[in-house]
């Protein structure tokens, strides 16, 4: 069988290159090497913990300018902080209602069941972009603004409208993917930890392939390893083409849509 | 079910399709696959595989057969394997005498076991002697964090001189999985790593290997661990786009085999790695075999 192949989860860090535009094309040199179609792409060359808004702003600029590069093989989100509502508010409408991005990245600023993401989370849902948080248990500690799973369940039973991607699964999958089970709004994204055996067939039996996204982390991790969590994994092949890329299709469709995007 | 064709019937561009489609690698462009298929060498060895339980789940493919059934289908041709149970167990003759059992009764030759010795046991050296004069196996596979071992004990340092006496490779595992999410009564920190390199070098004559050390082992440190001796890492848990291309900018081609660490990983991670870096012939055929299988041959 051939599968379309759609990743949600890529970085324009950890990839060669001087500039956002030659680290797109080297990313998607490795991507077209492994029949990866698109890649949607969050966070600028360089990373920072708590951004400021001159910071948050820096970052999309560069993933819109590598994005523009490629609009047939690239999505963007916008990276916000709810440190920052207003000028938060001011990016998501500048890059997604008024450019070209079509979801949102949430990472360690915030807890994301703070009170603090709900203005940011019902405007992303109004503007029908999907909202990507990064979610980890760490037994080694999280970093303090670091959400977990549990975190997200709460932020999706607030906005039953929006879709979440809950990123990384948790990382500890196990609990993850139990502590996202009950909220439907939340999907599954499967990348950035090791491509250990049994997460895809769990998150698949657990939550039902509908909401599993294949996504990879690259560049800090390879494309290899984690199309291996979908590849390697004992499901159908139906469950498989739905994870590697139509699932991210529909959940896409509306805000593409309105962009004028024909899938 | 169809069985999968013998390797050994195969030609190289059919033995690449085999293993490619097994992989799902034929899903990922034809073109691509093509390409593979006209410069990948014939020949797999994993230098990286586990038989029975990992402690805290139960794996996809953690019964014997199903994961020899799925080594062959996706080219393997050996699998160095070693023990779940030799990371907790204390009757280590028995974990050993199952391994080598284990190897002979499934796999019909593809299964080479590398037994566990823990030097903090009482007259662990039976075990060393047990592992070479009985089960004659080639080397053996070390877990001393596991062991509560460190790797400036002396009776570390006299089970690598023990083992090099006896022509045995040793395989030293740097971890088992990420410390980030390790059971909370279960946390293995991986060993401090700064005693190696002297450790081997006052070994003549050992050959080490290092399974899963990508992880915690990286860039001056890695280098010189390389420089102290006969040394080699293996993928299993390489990291980063086009991983496999990086490495070898910076560590001697020779140093470098293919591992899988199946079945705790999915088993395609390792193998799909070797596509996402553009690698020519030579160097395919290194890591996929030639290396592990010269490592192998050598005596002490």
């Amino acid at each position: 069988m051939n599968f379309d192949i759609w990743d949600v989860h890529t970085h324009l860090a950890g990839v060669p290159g001087t500039t956002p535009e030659t680290r797109m094309a080297k990313l998607l040199e490795y991507a077209d090497r492994m029949g990866i179609a698109r890649l949607c792409v969050f966070m600028g060359m360089s990373w920072n913990y708590d951004p400021t808004p001159e910071f948050m702003r820096r970052s999309n600029d560069e993933v819109m300018q590598a994005v523009k590069r490629f609009p047939d093989r690239a999505f963007g989100f916008v990276y916000l902080t709810p440190k920052h509502t207003q000028a938060s508010l001011d990016e998501l409408n500048r890059c997604v209602r008024d450019g070209p991005m079509v979801g949102v990245k949430l990472w360690v600023a915030m807890h994301c069941n703070d009170p603090a993401l709900d203005p940011l989370i019902a405007r992303a849902a109004e503007l029908k972009a999907v909202v990507t948080q990064h979610a980890w248990i760490k037994i080694t500690g999280n970093l303090p603004g670091e959400s977990t799973p549990m975190d997200m369940a709460e932020l999706a039973a607030r906005h039953p409208n929006a879709t979440l991607i809950c990123a990384h699964t948790g990382g500890d999958w196990e609990r993850g993917i139990r502590a996202i089970r009950p909220h439907s709004n939340i999907y599954a994204d499967i990348n950035g930890g090791d491509p250990t055996a049994g997460f895809t067939e769990m998150a698949v039996r657990e939550l039902g392939a509908t909401r599993v996204l294949y996504g990879s982390d690259a560049g800090g991790r390879s494309f290899a390893s984690q199309l291996a969590k979908v590849f390697g994994a004992n499901i159908p092949d139906t469950a498989k083409q739905l994870i590697l890329a139509e699932n991210l299709k529909r959940l896409l469709r509306p805000i593409l849509s309105e962009k004028g995007i024909k899938l | 079910m169809k069985p999968e064709p013998s390797i050994a019937s195969l030609d190289r561009r059919d033995f690449l399709k085999v293993a490619a489609a097994a992989a799902g690698v034929a899903s990922l462009g034809s073109a691509n696959t093509a390409q593979a298929a006209d410069t990948a060498p014939s020949g797999l060895i994993d230098t990286n595989v586990y038989l029975s339980r990992w402690p805290l789940r139960r794996l996809p493919l953690d019964e014997t057969g199903a994961l020899v059934a799925k080594l062959r289908a996706n080219g393997v041709t050996q699998a160095w394997a070693g023990s779940f149970d030799g990371l907790l167990h204390r009757d280590i003759a028995t974990v050993n005498a199952r391994l080598a059992d284990e190897c002979r009764r499934y796999g019909d030759g593809l299964l080479v076991p590398f037994g566990s010795v823990n030097p903090k046991l009482p007259d662990w050296e039976d075990d060393l002697r047990r592992c070479a004069e009985e089960h004659r196996m080639p080397g053996i596979r070390l877990h001393p964090n596991y062991y509560g071992c460190k790797l400036d004990d002396p009776d570390f340092a006299k089970l690598l001189r023990l083992a090099t006496k006896r022509g045995l490779l040793v395989q030293l595992v740097l971890i088992m999985e990420d410390r980030r999410m390790m059971h909370p009564l279960l946390q293995v920190e991986p060993p401090d790593l700064k005693p190696l390199a002297d450790v081997v070098k006052k070994t003549p004559g050992l050959r080490l290997m290092l399974l899963n050390a990508m992880n915690v082992l990286r860039g001056q440190p890695l280098l010189n661990l390389l420089q102290a001796g006969e040394v080699c890492v293996e993928i299993a848990m390489l990291e980063g786009v086009g991983g496999v291309a990086g490495l070898l900018e910076k560590v001697p081609l020779n140093r470098v085999m293919f591992g899988s660490h199946a079945p705790l990983f999915y088993f395609e991670s390792a193998l799909l790695k070797l596509k996402e870096s553009p690698l020519n012939e030579d160097q395919l055929r290194a890591i996929r075999c030639d290396n592990a299988r010269r490592l192998l041959a050598k005596k002490s």
